[in-house]
């Protein structure tokens, strides 16, 4: 009898760990989610690419390289563009094979790591406190105004950035420090697309010369046309598209197929308009938005996000067509409020009060001149200047809405210069409360890199002077 | 007429052959020493002729542009030390993918502006202080960093233009304010691995 019993529990347990095994072996070589292996939570950075351990692993789990490959591949760009104060080449140059014992500065996870959210700050980004004093440690021989700083406050608002130190360096804070609050011109960048169409070597031309279309132009096949409605017509005809050659089947046309099969999209998504807008595309697939496009997920939802977002939201894929309407494309729409449609944190809901919309609201209106108003895509999707290749240098709009985010300091050249002088958008940005009420008001909090540039500029021109 | 031609080609390879010791036979590798001598012919030829025919003819002859430290912000031309730099960091991600020409080089001084460009290995300091005191010489010695042994190569570099002297006279970094034409500011340190 107790023989029999022990061979059941034997029985049980085996059965038990059959499953065990299976489950974990289902889950390890077949299925999509594998986060039941983490050995840790993932952080806001990278929680949306989460069930996919390959995006940044690889195959291999043990090739470092292979880890910093991924890496670079997402934030490659954005380490190296505009400028790179810190290039991977410093650190292979032999003169600093001592610094490389200190801080292995080739690759990313020396400083930033990630399964451990309970150290990352409030944008998903962990990083090294002590990064700097590796290498800078004597800063106060060279630079007075330095001496008794804690080796944590580098990166302190409105000061160093590692990636790009170029930003805020003291002949800028020099040059800039006697500016207004409010500049007397002040002006965002307009859109510059169509006028350089001609100099962006991957655009179709050929497919789609540049030239106005008009209703008798529309190329979609006889059996869509009876099911597109005038609005949908017309709403194509008041575009840029249509305005420059964009025809029905640049976007709904897949040429990869043939014409008379399956060639027809009903529903374009990012693919199709990569075909004409590949920097904004790009872009879009390195920020949170997108990112899991890149990766080839599902595209992110509201439900997914970790931000407060509006219930009724939830369901809403992040797609290209999810901020810019099908067909309308209307600037003004994606650039508030379709953000509105779903983010509902304090500083989103504050913005309709703010100035900054008060100012949309009056160039809307035609008050005030195009460039005046400031929507939320004014500052989280700026029109900056991008390098779009080793020969061309265009304004576009960054669709990545995290790339000036994190510190949020990069903020101040690609946006609020444009309107303010440099010491109050520094403040500014060091202070909560205005961040968390939408900048209603003025900074409550003082960064003091532009007093330090100004006694360092003071005792300069004083030797000068004495020589 | 033919026959007189082919006969000058003739005498003249053979008089280089004779008169040249730097005729390698085919296989033959170059030495050392005679590498990071041509590699810093060539950068110094390029530098100076991006100082000259660039910088200081659009800067100082037709004042049509500034060169600024901060090229990018000032829409300038990049001085003639990134320049440098920039290529070193070029080669430096370029070599590493030919291994049989791997090589690195920088430009650095003894009265650097920018700190990070003050010497830091024992062969970087006697090197440069070497080419300092003893105007027109080389020096050579081997080292080894990072566990790899090197053949390091420091020769001077000298202020050519009075742009490059009075700039880095005035700069409010730098920690000497007295160079003049001629001078000895800096050495660019060439490091070629050896011994495998």
């Amino acid at each position: 009898m107790s023989n029999m019993k022990n061979k059941n529990i034997w029985l049980t347990w085996l059965g038990l760990m059959a499953i065990l095994i299976g489950y974990f072996a289902y889950t390890l070589t077949v299925s999509d989610d594998k986060t039941i292996f983490m050995p840790g939570d993932l952080t806001g950075g990278h929680h949306q690419i989460g069930v996919s351990c390959v995006s940044c692993h690889g195959e291999s789990f043990s090739d470092e390289d292979s880890l910093q490959n991924s890496c670079i591949e997402c934030h490659g760009e954005q380490r190296e563009k505009p400028f790179d104060s810190h290039p991977r080449e410093k650190f292979t140059d032999p003169r600093n094979a001592d610094r490389l014992e200190n801080i292995n500065a080739l690759y990313c996870v020396t400083c930033h790591v990630e399964h451990q959210p309970e150290i990352a700050d409030e944008t998903g980004l962990t990083q090294a406190k002590d990064f700097c004093v590796h290498c800078h440690e004597n800063i106060a021989d060279d630079r007075p105004s330095h001496e008794g700083m804690e080796f944590d406050t580098c990166a302190s608002s409105g000061c160093h950035n590692y990636h790009n130190n170029r930003s805020l360096y003291t002949d800028f804070l020099v040059k800039h420090m006697d500016e207004e609050d409010i500049l007397k011109k002040a002006l965002l960048p307009e859109k510059e697309l169509a006028s350089v169409l001609d100099e962006i070597a991957t655009y179709p031309h050929d497919r789609y010369p540049v030239t106005a279309l008009t209703l008798k132009d529309i190329d979609a096949p006889a059996k869509v046309l009876v099911k597109t409605s005038q609005d949908i017509r017309h709403d194509w005809l008041t575009t840029a598209h249509a305005n420059i050659g964009a025809n029905c089947s640049s976007c709904h046309l897949d040429e990869t197929k043939e014409r008379e099969s399956n060639s027809w999209i009903e529903k374009p998504d990012h693919k199709s308009c990569v075909k004409c807008h590949d920097t904004e595309v790009s872009h879009f697939m390195q920020g949170k938005h997108g990112m899991r496009l890149k990766q080839n997920l599902p595209a992110m939802t509201p439900f997914d996000a970790r931000l407060p977002m509006k219930d009724d939201a939830s369901h809403k894929i992040l797609e290209c067509n999810s901020c810019h309407q099908a067909h309308q494309y209307e600037l003004d729409t994606a650039s508030v409020e379709s953000c509105l449609s779903c983010h509902d944190d304090k500083h989103s809901l504050a913005y309709k009060e703010s100035s900054h919309y008060s100012l949309w609201k009056k160039e809307q209106s035609g008050e005030l001149p195009k460039g005046s108003g400031v929507s939320c895509a004014s500052c989280h999707m700026p029109r900056v200047a991008v390098d779009v290749s080793d020969w061309l240098r265009r304004t576009v709009v960054q669709h990545n809405q995290n790339v000036n985010l994190v510190p949020n300091d990069k903020m101040i050249r690609s946006t609020c210069l444009n309107c303010h002088g440099l010491e109050f958008s520094i403040d500014s940005l060091a202070d909560e409360s205005l961040i968390s009420n939408n900048f209603n008001g003025k900074p409550t909090v003082h960064i003091e890199s532009i007093d330090m540039a100004r006694k360092e500029n003071e005792r300069h021109l004083k030797n000068v002077k004495d020589d | 007429m033919k026959l007189s031609k082919l006969v000058i080609s003739i005498c003249a390879v053979a008089t280089i052959s004779t008169a040249s010791s730097n005729v390698f036979a085919a296989g033959e590798t170059v030495p050392v020493k005679a590498m990071a001598d041509a590699l810093h012919l060539v950068m110094d030829s390029d530098r100076t002729i991006y100082t000259r025919k660039i910088v200081n003819r659009l800067v100082k002859k037709e004042k049509v542009i500034k060169a600024s430290e901060h090229f990018d912000d000032d829409k300038a031309l990049v001085l003639p030390a990134q320049m440098f730099r920039f290529g070193a960091e070029l080669v430096q991600k370029r070599a590493k993918k030919l291994p049989d020409v791997n090589f690195s080089y920088s430009l650095q001084s003894l009265w650097p502006i920018n700190k990070q460009n003050a010497p830091k290995t024992k062969a970087e300091k006697d090197g440069l202080k070497y080419v300092a005191d003893n105007k027109g010489k080389n020096y050579y010695t081997e080292e080894t960093l990072g566990g790899q042994k090197y053949f390091t190569a420091v020769y001077a570099d000298t202020g050519v233009a009075p742009v490059c002297v009075s700039c880095h006279n005035k700069h409010k970094d730098t920690p000497k304010d007295d160079f003049k034409i001629g001078d000895v500011m800096g050495g660019v340190v060439i490091r070629i691995p050896i011994g495998g």
